[in-house]
């Protein structure tokens, strides 16, 4: 049954595409609920992507073709990223390629450009933006990747969808190393996705921005792609903190009911992950961005702890 | 890694907590969260006492459990606090190394310290043996923070959290020590804290300050 596991993979890649800018509504609802606002429409993000889509872009004079290209490049990594990750089912034809390692020089390739068509136009505040993108960025990866290797050890593998596989077979146990990694994973998650302790999502005018600083040039189709880009590269976090830490309900083949069952268990999820970003964004104030490495740090201490504790109480 | 009973899990669990109280006490400026965070050390340690105690159905460990709740989550705390009112003292100043700096020093010590400790696991017969690692870390993560504190609030902190270290080591070893020099070491600690309440007024009657760095020059006027 090859072609029903292509039509999974492409129905995959078609939810991640549909539901990651309604993952991103429901977090700032919550947040809006947790904040005693009223809230946006849970399609408020679907609303903002076609209305830029309508629009005329505008371009700077002095912008090159990178600037041009970067947003279909970025946009175009999240869609790859999104098929490769295990969110629906562990054997599709494109989860192969997931190879964790792989998947964080995906993310790496994606903030490069971003950081590059930032600093293309030369506003200084493109290029402030893009420092502290690369400042987060290389603090965030070695996390990310400590966090995927404590997770190869306890499988023996550093392909992803394998990993969710083992680790939903494997006997509940407690593992403090899991335990730590998974808070390192969300502090990085948090860093990476330009949330609140590391960066606000919300503001546009203030020195201390990171994320927005660089997407300030870009307007119409390209802004549209590069929010959209966004809101895939949370969607992508969260399901790889799913596969790794919540591994259980996945569909192992093509098999279209498992399918159905697991959107519904992911859709579920989701929604927890979202409230809980919420929570978190609700409850802590914005870092100084000097602050933010020692934020970072604490993340890969973690992540470093849970490999220690892992092989010294795997040794004996 | 699947044959390893519930109990032993847990205190494995509390192990590997108890270092990671250990990084947060490293990290923390703030003097009456530091306190805060060795209150719940002690807890840590109480609660894996009394599951060490169920699982080898030693009396004695039992009540050396309710004692380390009395004396470490209770009592020395209580007093710590009292004496950050009185000392006024609330805040740390930066330390020697700065806090991302003290905490990758941090993770070569825990290195270290599992290193050292894995001949000596490799000869304790106990299935908690993986502890001794830890506790061997989280000894000489205090004494890090002992070294790096310059506040003398801070490090006696330091030095409970060490005392904190050895008794986790010598309870998840040896089924715990024998029940005198349990009580003699905390008597002991129980006297230290005291006196070294006094000291602290002492200090400050003379300098103005609890930052011990005033103590290295042996003249005034310096």
């Amino acid at each position: 049954m090859n072609w029903l596991n292509w039509l999974d993979q492409f129905i995959e890649v078609l939810v991640a595409l549909a539901a990651a800018p309604l993952l991103l509504g429901w977090v700032n609802m919550c947040r809006a609920w947790l904040q005693n606002r009223s809230a946006p429409s849970l399609l408020q993000p679907y609303r903002g992507i076609r209305k830029l889509l309508h629009k005329d872009a505008v371009l700077a004079h002095n912008a090159s073709s990178l600037f041009r290209i970067a947003p279909y490049i970025i946009f175009g990594t999240m869609v790859a990223a999104a098929a490769m990750i295990p969110m629906l089912g562990t054997r599709l034809p494109f989860t192969a390629a997931a190879d964790a390692i792989a998947l964080v020089g995906l993310f790496a390739a994606a903030r490069m450009f971003l950081s590059l068509a930032a600093m293309d136009v030369g506003t200084a505040f493109g290029t402030l933006g893009a420092r502290r993108e690369m400042m987060v960025g290389f603090l965030a990866e070695p996390t990310l990747l400590m966090v995927i290797f404590v997770a190869s050890l306890m499988t023996a593998t550093t392909a992803l969808p394998l990993i969710a596989e083992n680790l939903a077979a494997a006997q509940l146990a407690i593992h403090p190393s899991l335990l730590f990694t998974a808070v390192a994973f969300a502090m990085v998650m948090l860093a990476e996705n330009a949330r609140i302790p590391v960066d606000n999502p919300a503001t546009h005018l203030e020195l201390t921005m990171i994320h927005e600083a660089m997407l300030l040039e870009y307007s119409a189709r390209h802004l549209a792609l590069m929010e959209w880009a966004a809101a895939l590269k949370l969607f992508n976090y969260a399901c790889i903190g799913l596969a790794l830490f919540v591994p259980w309900g996945l569909a192992s083949n093509g098999d279209p009911i498992r399918l159905g069952l697991a959107i519904v268990l992911l859709a579920g999820k989701l929604a927890v992950i979202g409230a809980g970003l919420a929570l978190i964004e609700t409850l802590s104030a914005k870092l100084r961005v000097f602050r933010a490495p020692e934020f970072l740090a604490t993340a890969f201490l973690l992540a470093v702890l849970g490999l220690l504790v892992r092989l010294l109480q795997v040794a004996r | 890694m699947n044959t390893i009973p519930l109990d032993l899990q847990i205190v494995n669990a509390l192990a590997a907590l108890l270092l990671l109280l250990s990084f947060s006490m490293l990290s923390q400026r703030r003097i009456v969260s530091l306190v805060n965070l060795l209150a719940m050390q002690g807890l840590l340690l109480t609660v894996a006492t009394l599951m060490v105690a169920w699982r080898t159905g030693e009396t004695h460990l039992y009540l050396s459990g309710l004692l380390t709740f009395a004396l470490k989550v209770l009592f020395l705390p209580w007093l710590l606090h009292r004496l950050i009112r009185r000392l006024e003292v609330y805040w740390d100043t930066e330390p020697l190394l700065n806090i991302p700096g003290t905490m990758l020093v941090g993770v070569l010590i825990v290195v270290f310290a599992f290193g050292l400790a894995q001949p000596i696991a490799e000869l304790a017969s106990e299935t908690t043996r993986n502890s001794i690692g830890i506790a061997v870390a989280v000894i000489l993560l205090s004494f890090l923070m002992m070294i790096t504190r310059s506040k003398a609030m801070s490090q006696v902190v330091g030095f409970l959290s060490m005392e904190n270290g050895l008794f986790f080591g010598a309870m998840s070893t040896t089924r715990g020590m024998p029940m005198v020099v349990e009580l003699g070491i905390a008597l002991d600690i129980l006297v230290a804290m005291l006196v070294l309440g006094v000291f602290f007024f002492q200090i400050r009657e003379q300098f103005d300050s609890l930052d011990l760095h005033h103590l290295e020059s042996l003249k005034e006027g310096d």
